[in-house]
This record gives C-alpha cells, structure tokens and sequence, in this order.
C-alpha cells in the first residue's frame, strides 16, 4: 500500500514537477551555455562529427568581455534600472492611490470607472504607440529617458490600481473606521493603518510593474534612438544583430546578465509577494 | 458623560430605506439597547450616531450639540466593532495608544492610560504582542481597552459578542455589566440576541424593519410587549400565539379556538368586552402554562398532545399541540410525560396576552 503510493507520489508529482522545472530552466541554461561557447563550437553545423549544441568542452568569457568592453551595455543597464525604477514609482503612487479611491470611496461612477481603468490597459502598446510618438515628439522629449519614464505608466497605472484596488478590497473598512473614530482623518487613516497593512500588495503590485518596464520592448524600440540612449532589450537586439549577422554569443551574455535584476528583485521579496497574491490579512 | 438625542433619524440607501423616524432619547451614564434581526436597521442607527453613515434626515445631537456633520473623530466617542477591527501591524499597546497619539496627548499620560486600562482588563502581559498571537477573548478586551482608554462621552458597540463562543460570551456579558458600571458612561450597544438585550441593558429598543417597536427596561418588554413581534421576539422560548375567537359564555367573556376554550377572569375580561365576538391574537408564554392540578378552575385549562419532550434539566420543554396550534409550554423538571399522551394543561389568567389579529399591536 504505502509502496504503491510512493510510486505513485513519483509519477505524479516528482516526475511532472521535474519536467515543468526543466522546462523553465532549459532556456537560462541555453542562455548560459552559448554565452559560453567559443565562436568555433558556436557556428559548427548540425552534420559536424563534433557537432554539440548542449554543452561545451572549451568555455571562454570572450563574448562576456566583447558585451561589457565592446558595446554599451553598461550604460543600458544603467539606463534600463533608472527608467524602470522611475515608472515603478510613478506608477505604484498612482496605482496606490487610484486603487483606494476605487476601492474605498462611494462614489457614483466607481465600478464604472474601474472597468474602464482595466479596459485602456487591455489596449496593445503596438496600436498605442503611434499616437504615443507624436505627443512624445511635440514634448520633445523622444530619445531621452523621460519617453519611457512618462510613457510606461500608460500600462503600468492601470495595471497597479486593478491590482491596488483588489487587494484594498480584502482589508475590513472596520480598521479604518476604527481609526477614523480615534481621532484619524481620512489620509491619516490610510497611511497609518491601511497602507502598512496593504504592504505586501504595494510590493508585488511594485515589482511586476519593475519587471514589465524593465522587459518592455516596443516603446523603447520607437522612442529612443541614440546608442547611448537605449535599454538592455533594445542595445542588445539593435547593437548585436548588425545586417544579418547575430553574435549570438554576447547576445545571449546580453540577455543572461540582464535576467539578473529582476531575478534578484523577485528572490527578495517574494515572500510578501506570495502574500500579496494570495492576498491575506491576518487580523 | 452624555446626553444622546435621536430626532426623526431617517436613512435611505439605494431604494431600501434602513432607518424610519426613529426618536430616541438616551439619557446620562444609561446603557441603551438596541435589539432585532438581520436588516433591521439597528446597525444603521449606530453607524449614523458614530459618523460613519451619513444621515438622510433627521437629527442626532450629544449633550445638545447636533452632530450630524461632524467627522467621527470630533463626536467624542469610541466604537468596538464586531470583528474587533485590531490593527493587525501594531501591538497591543500601540493598538490602545493610537487613539491617544492621534489626539497628540504626551507620552506620559498615554502610558498611564494605557497601563490603567490594562489593568482593569487584566491585559497587562500581552502589551507586547501583536493582535494575530491573541485569542478571541483576549482580542475583544484589547478593542474595550481601546475604546476606554480614550474616556469618550460615549461607547458605542456593535456586536461585540457575536465572534465570541458560548461561554467566553456568557463571561464577557458580565465583564461588560461591571465595566459600564465602573465607567458610567453612556452606551450604545446594538445586538441581535435577546438575552444579551436584556441582560445589559438598562433599557432595551427593539426594532424591526428601521422602525422601533418599543423601548423600555427589560421586564417592561417583557411583561408588557407593544406588540406581537416585541412579544415573540423577548422572552426564550418564544411567546405561543393562537388565534381565537373572543365569546360570551354565562356572562363571561371567553377566548375560544378549536383546541381550547379560557374564560377571561375580571379585570382582563373588561378591556376585551370591546372585542366581543371578533378574532384576537392569544400569546402565552412557555412558563406561564403549566401541567393541571387539581385545584386549577376547568375555564383555565385545556387538553394537550405530547409531541417532543426537550428536557433541560432546570425544567422540561414539551412541544404540544393544542388543536390546530403547536405551543411550547415550559412545566416543572418532575413531570411525568410521554410522546402522544394526552395533558392537561392550565394557564396563568394574569399573564395571558391578547393582540389585535389585523395591527398585531396589544390590547
């Protein structure tokens, strides 16, 4: 009985569970493995005796150096976290806010407004982007990070507050009830008692929102055009694929290194991000 | 110390109107009462005395002053709300001082407040803990000690109990009795349990659909209801209701049905000479019948059908059927009884109620 229900435990928990993970590891090892191959190893074609596509016998960090020496992937790492970093912020205070309001405040419109707040972000960038170009080009501001830093919160604002305000919806109006009857006013009440006790969705709303700017493509495609200028996604994909030549290996160093913020920001919070998910409040 | 006055207190939600033309008057250090089932608006009426309901119309006003459009901080009260609603972030001491710091009063006298309140509640070793590490009961003396910490002209309570299991509500009921004894302060505590009602209230407004039934001290509600709902709803068992008709018989005035047949006796039979021969809402309470003696006149008896015997240990619940009625009667804990036997049952003549069939008011 009991051996049966080990072999069966295997079947049907450890050995999916093991092809899920593989699944989602095998394109960081992909990543990994061509960053480190040598060019030679890199472009053998598939019919060569020593043809090996998962691993390598003669690893180098030479297309690491070429990312970091020859390109400025420095500079659009740096460009990325400071553009993220600032539509995360602009966004979460909007979100936050406009979260409360819609969750808390009755007024007429609110579930209305709601909607339409979770309808503009069902808008895809490759239609918004075109009259997001013009209003960029009249503030002239195209090619300097303030197109992206004004333009992100255009998905990441309703994004948050959708967010915000489900997770608002979870904490009882009696706390800040409570407190307004002890002597609180309204923003008192909100930052004393329900904005710690929202910190778990603050931080996850936060963090996918960090995430989806620092991945995001499209805007940073059309609105910056100076190397200088540019994103990791952007750099790596305009910099490293010249004509119809890909250097694959630095691109894939391109990609690998610029995983690691974000997979550092996630293994940081993810604690109160599973908490914000599951959206628990213990009172 | 507090005067509370409701003045033709409406309110109105989307379609639904809550609260009717409530006029109460709640007078210094009283503990008022207010009591009915889900949805009667007795909830309503407090969230609208605390600030937290906006008023349709009408007026509320503490120690003269109409309060209609001040904020919930400036009424000078405290609430304890059902679920407590403990800051789930702040310890128990900040959970206490809150109110106090709000109200920017020096660290001092927010630590001898804190700490005097502690004590009355017995709560002094948990100050450190957060609300999550606390039992239900310990959680409920934390949201008093909140609310008294304050000193507020005016608690205000909204089911407190009712997360609170059977025993642990049974001690907080009498915790409460000896707190707002020590505290004279004025209270408003709204509850649907009419044991709670009666056992705390110095008097007790029950209501029904927003409307008030009736106010008045326990035993007033319950020797004297306004009506057949104050009736039935105070008092446990409930009141047994039979329609009867009111007759005549050899000069005197009997209420009659197809089960049994009472003859009013005196004082009672003169009021309902009125109604003679028109229907009336009989009520008799489980405790006022009892198994027939020898002694008791045959115009106050009738014949009953045992159908369940409850027995409770301080008395017996028999659930009979008086003709077409089903009636509980509350008889004494030596009685002989068995299923489908036949009993004889008489009544108290002094505590027969008799309501108008159609209005359901008294008579």
């Amino acid at each position: 009985m009991i051996e049966g229900a080990r072999w069966k435990k295997w079947l049907w928990f450890y050995l999916p569970m093991a092809l899920f993970i593989l699944g989602l590891l095998f394109p960081f090892y992909w990543m990994l493995v061509t960053t480190l191959k040598p060019d030679g190893e890199l472009y053998r074609p598939w019919n060569h005796p020593l043809y090996s596509p998962f691993w390598t016998s003669a690893p180098t960090l030479d297309h690491i150096k070429n990312l970091l020496q020859d390109t400025l992937f420095n500079t659009w790492m740096l460009n990325t976290m400071l553009i993220a970093f600032a539509a995360t912020l602009i966004s979460l205070f909007c979100g936050v806010i406009a979260g409360y309001a819609l969750a808390r405040l009755q007024f007429r419109w609110a579930g209305l407004l709601g909607t339409a707040i979770f309808v503009t972000y069902l808008v895809p960038q490759t239609l918004l982007f075109i009259p997001l170009a013009e209003i960029i080009r009249d503030y002239n501001i195209g090619d300097t990070p303030w197109a992206l830093i004004l333009t992100y919160p255009t998905f990441l604002i309703p994004f948050c507050t959708w967010l915000m305000m489900g997770y608002f919806k979870t904490i009882p109006k009696e706390l800040e009830e409570c407190a307004r009857i002890d002597g609180a006013t309204r923003w008192q009440a909100m930052l004393l008692i329900i904005l710690p006790i929202a910190l778990p969705g603050i931080l996850s709303a936060g963090i996918f929102a960090f995430t989806l700017s620092w991945n995001e493509f499209i805007y940073a495609l059309v609105f910056l055009s100076s190397p200088e200028q540019k994103t990791v996604p952007v750099g790596v994909t305009s910099e490293l694929i010249r004509g119809d030549v890909f250097y694959w290996g630095s691109l894939m160093a391109g990609a690998l290194i610029g995983s690691i913020p974000v997979a550092i920001v996630y293994s940081f919070f993810v604690e109160h991000y599973v908490a914000g998910m599951t959206g628990s409040v213990k009172g | 110390m507090a005067h509370v006055l409701l003045k033709d207190l409406n309110k109105k939600f989307d379609g639904t109107h809550a609260v009717k033309n409530v006029n109460l008057e709640i007078r210094d250090r009283e503990f008022v009462v207010l009591v009915g089932p889900s949805g009667c608006g007795k909830t309503t009426t407090l969230r609208m005395v605390a600030g937290l309901e906006e008023i349709t119309s009408g007026e509320i006003s503490i120690d003269g002053k109409v309060v209609n459009d001040l904020a919930p901080m400036d009424r000078d009260i405290a609430m304890v709300f059902q679920n407590y609603a403990l800051y789930p972030h702040m310890s128990v001491y900040d959970n206490m001082a809150f109110g106090l710091r709000m109200r920017k009063f020096d660290k001092p006298e927010i630590e001898r407040r804190v700490k005097q309140a502690a004590e009355v509640l017995g709560i002094q070793p948990l100050l450190e803990r957060r609300p999550r590490q606390l039992s239900g009961g310990q959680r409920q003396r934390v949201a008093l000690g909140r609310a008294i910490v304050r000193n507020p002209r005016v608690f205000l309570f909204d089911e407190p109990l009712s997360n609170l299991d059977a025993a642990l509500r049974v001690q907080m009921r009498v915790e409460l009795k000896r707190l707002h004894d020590r505290l004279e302060t004025t209270a408003i505590y709204v509850t649907h349990d009419q044991v709670e009602a009666m056992t705390l209230g110095d008097r007790v407004v029950v209501m029904k659909d927003g409307v008030v039934q009736q106010v008045g001290d326990p035993l007033e509600l319950y020797n004297r209801p306004a009506n057949k709902f104050v009736a039935g709803f105070i008092g446990s068992p409930a009141m047994n209701f039979a329609t009867v008709t009111m007759g005549d018989g050899n000069g005197r005035i009997t209420a009659k049905n197809a089960g049994l047949e009472i003859e009013i006796p005196g004082a009672q039979a003169e009021r309902l000479r009125a109604h003679l021969g028109r229907q009336l809402m009989l009520g008799i309470r489980p405790e006022d019948l009892h198994v027939a003696r020898a002694g008791d006149p045959t115009g106050l008896t009738f014949n009953s059908r045992v159908e369940v015997i409850e027995k409770l240990g301080s008395e017996i619940l028999l659930d009979v059927r008086v003709g077409e009625d089903s009636m509980v009667a509350a008889v004494d804990p030596a009685t002989q009884a068995k299923v489908q036997e036949q009993l004889r049952l008489a009544v108290n003549p002094e505590r027969l109620h008799f309501f108008d069939a159609r209005t359901e008011a008294a008579i």
